[in-house]
């Protein structure tokens, strides 16, 4: 794996705001963070890709500080996660995988809350309040109970509340789940927005394309940080195409059918369903007759599924 | 520490409290209600136990001493049987707690200046009940055979008990100061559990812990809305006893509520604690009766401490409860004040140190 450094080109001049070396983090005997290694630059959206449990949650903890390190090295905005956690956590905005704002409360006092949380004076948080409102659009709102509000004003809600204060650097825990396409796109503009002032953000997600639209990706899989780079080398990566063998997209008039004949078939790698094409990794050797007269074959280069799924089975293998 | 975050805590939480008056009704009406059950309904001196009676000599005499054995309020004759098996029936069917069986020979034997019998039967199963019955037998015997004996001349002995504090023995007087107390303590211990556990219901104690909010920041300005209100809870509580059920406050109440506030610490910590165990508010409930159960049986709030066994007895001062209830009959039916009384306050300070102190060491570990 090329170290991280290079793959941040593109934000070489920036400041390192998350320096992350050799991190562990132990739940009794299991390790729910192995070893994990990154670094991201002030205004860099930076994903971070795994499934459920590989410890994506428990890193962003660890990085506030709220858990300890069993063993590695971590500065959050210059400031050491091990003795400065609560100065780190006054300087960071937080936003969770679930609502977590009171849903009694209406959208002004929820705001009111964590200005008072971040011990902002009453001018700043008035200020504050009239940035974020401008930016969120949330003025037609601010009287109405938070638990009233729909998926995606509840959302701009929770990112109004954990940028009260001014952070610099913000987690983002699932910030899109169960919430609908075009309220995710919206809030995925205003995050840009955020990026385009020199906020940076982690992100931690299940979707591939909200993968997609991240300057860079890290893969968690298993507590191990299997791949990290922006999500052009990820594709690229040799892991994914191993030499020797070629992605395919073969569209067929009847794909399921296709499909269980390559998976019988030794020099047909892997192979799963996209509509009505296949996507299929191949030996060299592979020939396109064997998909019938009517498919139509072509060389494809894989997307960053592909490449999680290429580097979970290789993990496990 | 910094006041501006705890207050903010604090205003969160009021505001809560304020959205959802449905729970602050209950929460502020059952202790109400409870007092007028207690205070209304229950009468631990024993009267009016129901009773048969099996006169098989029907004489004069007999007739006296059942007529005595109804004056005395405990017994209160409601059939009368002609063989024993019936009176043994009428006992085991709940009929009537006592049997009263006057043989054929009673009147010959009194006049021919033997010793005449009477059987009493006491059902036992509630222990209360039978000791009555049973000295009310005994003593209307004894009278019975004094009177014959000395005739007309002054008793030698003469016992003349005069019972302090609460001369006319009311019920309402024993319970309605322990009530205040176990009364309180609920509520401070279930506010205090739930104003957690809702948090963590919801996920928001996770954002909670991802500000720079101290988690002793945290559990003040929580549990500040909360002692205010069951503060005042007391004092509500108090007057209405003082009002409606007519219990004299004798000693200070000052003092009362001086030495009420480091108990209400220790339950709220109480509550902080089972917040750490439980991640639901049914979860708390359940864990909340549990500690509740044996505060309220092992206190004295209803069975005196003095006939438990040495062990137990060890047991109750370990509970916060037990000091408070003895503090509160202390100040409002002994007139007891801050001169009797320091050394419950010292205790209570003692015990709520201990308890906050553990309660936010766990309350901090917990997310670990």
């Amino acid at each position: 794996m090329p170290d991280s450094a290079t793959l941040a080109a593109a934000y070489f001049g920036s400041p390192v705001v998350l320096d992350v070396q050799e991190v562990t983090v132990k739940f009794g005997t299991f390790t729910a963070v192995d070893h994990v290694s990154l670094m991201v630059h002030q205004g860099e959206v930076f994903g971070l890709l795994g499934p459920n449990g590989s410890g994506k949650t428990t890193l962003i903890r660890a990085l506030c500080g709220l858990l300890p390190l069993a063993g590695g090295q971590a500065t959050v905005l210059g400031r050491d996660v091990r003795r400065e956690a609560e100065t780190i956590r006054s300087e960071i905005g937080y936003m969770s995988q679930k609502f977590s704002l009171y849903a009694d409360l209406t959208v002004t006092e929820n705001m009111n809350f964590y200005a008072g949380i971040y011990g902002l004076s009453s001018q700043q948080a008035r200020k504050r309040k009239e940035e974020l409102i401008e930016l969120t659009g949330l003025e037609p709102y601010l009287t109405r109970v938070a638990g009233k509000l729909s998926g995606g004003w509840k959302q701009r809600l929770a990112l109004v509340c954990s940028l009260l204060h001014g952070p610099r650097l913000l987690f983002l825990d699932e910030p899109t789940a169960g919430v609908d396409p075009v309220a995710r796109r919206d809030l995925w503009d205003l995050l840009f927005q955020l990026a385009a002032v020199g906020i940076t953000l982690v992100v931690t997600t299940h979707y591939m394309d909200e993968a997609e639209r991240c300057g860079r990706v890290g893969y968690l899989y298993l507590s191990k940080l299997l791949a990290m780079g922006t999500p052009r080398e990820l594709v690229r990566l040799p892991e994914v195409t191993p030499p020797g063998t070629k992605r395919l997209e073969i569209r067929a008039p009847n794909p399921a059918e296709l499909l269980s004949v390559l998976r019988k078939r030794p020099d047909a790698r892997e192979a799963t369903i996209f509509g009505h094409s296949i996507h299929a990794l191949v030996d060299a050797s592979f020939d396109p007759a064997v998909c019938g007269p009517n498919a139509i074959v072509q060389e494809t280069e894989p997307n960053l599924e592909d490449v999680f799924v290429s580097l979970a089975r290789g993990q496990e293998a | 520490m910094n006041v501006q975050r705890i207050l903010s805590v604090g205003r969160k939480e009021v505001i809560h409290i304020l959205r959802d008056p449905q729970t602050l009704f209950f929460t502020l009406f059952v202790p109400v209600l409870e007092m007028f059950l207690l205070g209304y309904a229950i009468d631990t001196n024993v009267r009016h136990i129901r009773t048969v009676v099996f006169d098989a000599s029907g004489t004069q005499e007999s007739r006296n001493l059942l007529n005595e054995f109804e004056n005395s309020q405990s017994i209160r004759i409601v059939r009368m049987v002609y063989a024993d098996e019936e009176m043994t029936r009428a006992i085991v069917a709940g009929e009537a707690r006592v049997g009263i069986k006057i043989p054929t020979d009673y009147s010959r034997r009194l006049e021919a200046g033997e010793t005449a019998q009477l059987l009493v039967l006491v059902d036992g199963t509630e222990s209360s009940v039978a000791a009555e019955a049973s000295n009310v037998g005994n003593a209307l015997a004894l009278r019975e055979s004094l009177e014959r004996v000395l005739g007309v001349k002054a008793l030698p002995v003469d016992s003349r008990p005069r019972i302090l504090f609460n001369p006319d023995t009311r019920s309402a007087n024993f319970f309605l100061p322990g009530l205040m107390v176990v009364m309180c303590q609920m509520m401070a211990t279930m506010l205090a559990a739930n104003a957690i556990v809702r948090e963590k219901e919801t996920g928001t104690l996770e954002q909670l812990f991802m500000t720079p909010v101290r988690s002793l920041e945290l559990v003040l300005g929580k549990t500040l809305p909360y002692m205010t209100l069951t503060i005042l809870e007391f004092c509500f509580i108090a007057l209405l006893m003082r009002v409606f059920f007519q219990v004299p406050i004798h000693g200070p109440f000052l003092t009362l509520l001086g030495i009420f506030f480091p108990f209400v610490l220790a339950m709220l910590a109480t509550g902080l604690l089972i917040s750490t165990r439980a991640a639901t508010k049914e979860a708390a409930g359940q864990i909340a009766m549990g500690t509740l159960l044996p505060s309220i049986f092992l206190s004295g709030y209803v069975f005196p401490i003095d006939s438990m066994p040495t062990f137990f007895q060890w047991v109750a001062r370990c509970f916060p409860t037990t000091w408070m209830i003895d503090a509160s009959r202390g100040v409002i039916l002994r007139g007891a004040s801050w001169s009797e009384l320091w050394q419950h306050a010292a205790v209570l300070w003692g015990m709520s140190a201990v308890m906050l102190v553990v309660a936010a060491a766990r309350f901090r570990k917990q997310l670990g």
